[in-house]
């Protein structure tokens, strides 16, 4: 296996370089100790403490979803509470959409979108219901608005708000009770996670992407590697990534385990904030660059936990078992779960591999593929969609494999259409849908049939994730479009010109 | 909208704040699996339901369908403690994996590491996550699996777990969040605690920079 082994743990001080250099000089309160990036976003955000007691910390931004908050807003109003700031929230249908038409047949998915719509009126919580030109799924939508800023603190009930790291926010997944929390106090009561420093190093091969980054990363530290810690993922390759390419990165971050990924914000972050509909303009845009400019890890930090990941010899990538951990490289084999050292890992690779229906040894680009999934809030981005359709223009789905693409907002619909992607896609013979969460979760119509194979774009390949006893393979975007294409795991180099 | 929100009730829906917990004494089932996420203790099919209980027929469902799944045997019926192996409750925040869990029947998890967001779920809603060495939890499967009938005693006053001959000082020590613990010893709701910060939180809010972003329709 080629995923990078070259990695180095290390407890100590980051190396004052380039990527850590500050544009401005830092402000006063950052003059005194060096503290990393989570460090101070964290205690920028502290309302209150007490020894004994959790910290308790302001929440900047609240996004919700019909899938988790109905039991919270059931809560509030037994116990005769209202929503704090109901204009620090906001509401999108995603999770239980249809992606082929808005008419909702399943009366218990209709039911919980109506309650959502009930809920956000009788509170003031805006509300981006299907078909509005600015719904979608919630981790694609706030960072396209504008919403998320650089030193923001962002929570959801949904695990993948680690995506909103990418602007340098402090972004947490949470449970439905700390909706009801965050909705009754705009306070999240929390003890602060332990730091962990991920520097890609080395040079980026050009067919490998973000995706493939963080997969070699759980790969690397095990989906229990991050837990208790927020990462910063530091250094020039990251640096190097586009907010998109970023957002990527941060949104996999809940896959190894972590509270949350972080990047500090550069030029990259401020450029694509500038002009979006809730970016601040003008003299509060100066004041905000000001306060963004300061949110870097300092020289000389500490971080509980640095990880450095060698990404020079790293080729596309592809899980192969029911874990993301469980993966190799796309031009690899099925690895053989007798060659791991560790009992339980052995028999849980045992067990993958049965339910993978997959034999040790097997080359993975002999895998026939059923489905072809691109979307979800890890790549339903415009930059996925114009990735997959450059592979796929001219070029046809390969018969007996279904390709459907599920663009992550309707903006991002809109604009794909504006560039004609659709139009490649379908003239592919690929399925162009309306946003949602799709085929991610095996929660909506989208779904697998039977134990049908699918390369997919999305973050998890649990068992029966995408429906019933689905076999999920997660890829990066034009890895999904090469294995259309060829009906088999595939990458870009594989096809004929 | 033709459906209505169905009103709350104590039916469905709980009073606020958890169950209170002191110490728990029950038998316990063995689940030798790593690595189990909330998707399969809830599949996502189960998440479209508005209510928070309701979910005995939504835990493990897709593993129920294999023939003589451990949880099933009858041997094991009315256990309520849940034994599994590494990295219990990874992966999605859906709290309605700990929802299932107390309406089968189970009031603690004994395992090796826990998923942050799950943990947190689970103290908010009185199910108690006890994170053990993987050597004790395999002492405690095998004993298990030999003896269906044997108890185990989770005493969250003194943070101690006994079993058998694994009483008193021969017993193992486990460390909760200890917020969490209190609260969870007179079954309190977080929102009150947090609620009486009101001075503190007006205080914060006020000092807010105006270019932070809201939803106001006016912005
Ligand atoms: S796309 Fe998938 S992972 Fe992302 S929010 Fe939707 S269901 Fe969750």
């Amino acid at each position: 296996m080629s995923i990078p082994r070259t990695t180095a743990e290390r407890s100590g001080t980051t190396t004052p370089g380039k990527s850590a250099a500050p544009e401005v000089p830092a402000a006063p309160e950052a003059a005194a100790e060096p503290r990393t990036l989570a460090e101070k976003l964290w205690e920028s955000h502290v309302v209150h403490r007490a020894p004994g007691e959790p910290d308790l910390l302001y929440v900047d931004l609240h996004l919700t979803h019909e899938a988790t908050s109905p039991q919270a807003f059931d809560g509030l109003r037994l116990a005769g509470r209202g929503v704090r700031r109901p204009e620090l929230t906001l509401a999108l249908e995603d999770h239980n959409v249809p992606t082929d038409t808005h008419e909702v047949h399943d009366p218990v998915s209709r039911t919980q979108l109506d309650t959502l719509r009930a809920n956000c009126a009788a509170h003031g919580v805006e509300l981006y219901p299907m078909g509005h030109h600015r719904q979608g799924i919630v981790h694609v939508v706030g960072p396209q608005l504008g919403l998320v800023q650089p030193g923001m603190t962002v929570v959801c009930g949904d695990s993948h708000t680690s995506t909103h790291g990418a602007f340098g926010a402090l972004a947490f997944g949470i449970g439905t009770s700390d909706v009801e929390h965050v909705l009754a106090t705009q306070c999240l009561a929390i003890d602060r996670p332990r730091t962990m420093a991920v520097e890609f190093t080395g040079t980026l091969p050009p067919e490998v992407g973000a995706k493939d980054l963080i997969l070699a990363l759980i790969a690397r530290i095990g989906t229990n590697g991050g837990r208790g810690h927020m990462i910063e993922y530091r250094g020039e390759i990251v640096r190097g990534l586009s907010m998109e390419a970023r957002m990527t990165l941060c949104n996999m971050t809940i896959e190894a385990g972590a509270r949350a990924g972080l990047i500090a914000p550069d030029r990259t972050t401020f450029a694509y904030l500038a002009g979006r509909p809730h970016a601040p303009e003008g003299a509060r845009r100066d004041a905000a660059l000001a306060h963004w400019r300061t949110l870097h890890t300092d020289p000389g930090a500490t971080f509980d936990r640095t990880v450095t990941v060698d990404v020079s010899a790293l080729t596309p990538l592809v899980t192969w078992g029911t874990n993301p951990g469980q993966v190799a490289p796309v031009a690899g084999v099925v690895p053989d779960p007798e060659e791991l050292a560790d009992p339980q890992a052995r028999q849980a690779a045992h067990r993958a591999l049965h339910y993978m229906d997959l034999t040790p040894g097997t080359a993975l680009r002999e895998l026939a593929i059923d489905v072809v999934f691109l979307g979800s809030c890890t790549n339903g981005r415009i930059e996925d969609l114009r990735a997959a359709a450059g592979v796929l223009r001219g070029r046809r789905v390969a018969d007996g494999t279904r390709l459907i693409v599920v663009p992550g907002s309707a903006q991002v619909r809109a604009q794909a259409e504006r560039e004609g992607l659709d139009e490649v896609i379908t003239a592919a013979g690929g399925e162009w849908r309306l946003p949602g969460c799709s085929m991610c979760l095996g929660m909506n119509a989208d779904r697998l049939h039977g134990a049908q194979r699918c390369a997919s774009t999305s973050n998890r390949n649990y068992e029966g994730r995408q429906g019933g006893q689905a076999r999920t393979h997660l890829v990066s975007p034009s890895v999904a479009a090469a294995t259309a294409v060829v009906g088999r795991l595939a990458v870009p180099a594989d096809l004929v010109p | 909208m033709p459906e209505r929100t169905p009103e709350p009730s104590p039916e469905n829906h709980p009073p606020a704040g958890p169950t209170p917990f002191q110490v728990y004494t029950a038998r316990a089932v063995a689940l030798r699996r790593d690595n189990i996420d909330t998707d399969q203790i809830v599949p996502a099919e189960f998440c479209k339901r508005v209510t928070k209980s309701g979910y005995a027929d939504a835990l493990f469902a897709r593993w129920r369908k294999e023939p003589d799944f451990i949880v099933d045997r009858p041997e094991h019926r009315g256990a309520g403690v849940l034994l599994a192996g590494r990295n219990f409750g990874i992966g999605s925040s859906r709290e309605h994996a700990v929802w299932a869990l107390k309406d089968g029947g189970f009031r603690v998890v004994i395992a090796t590491g826990f998923g942050d967001i799950f943990q947190r779920n689970a103290m908010n809603n009185g199910l108690l996550p006890v994170d053990q060495p993987l050597s004790v939890v395999e002492l405690l499967m095998a004993e298990v699996e030999r003896d269906p009938e044997r108890e185990i005693t989770v005493d969250l006053v003194n943070c101690r777990l006994t079993t058998g001959r694994h009483q008193g000082a021969d017993g193992w020590d486990f460390a909760v969040n200890e917020r969490a613990r209190q609260l969870l010893l007179k079954g309190q709701d977080a929102i009150s605690a947090t609620l009486q910060r009101d001075a503190s939180i007006a205080r914060y809010e006020a000092g807010r920079p105006d270019w932070l972003p809201t939803l106001r329709p006016t912005d």
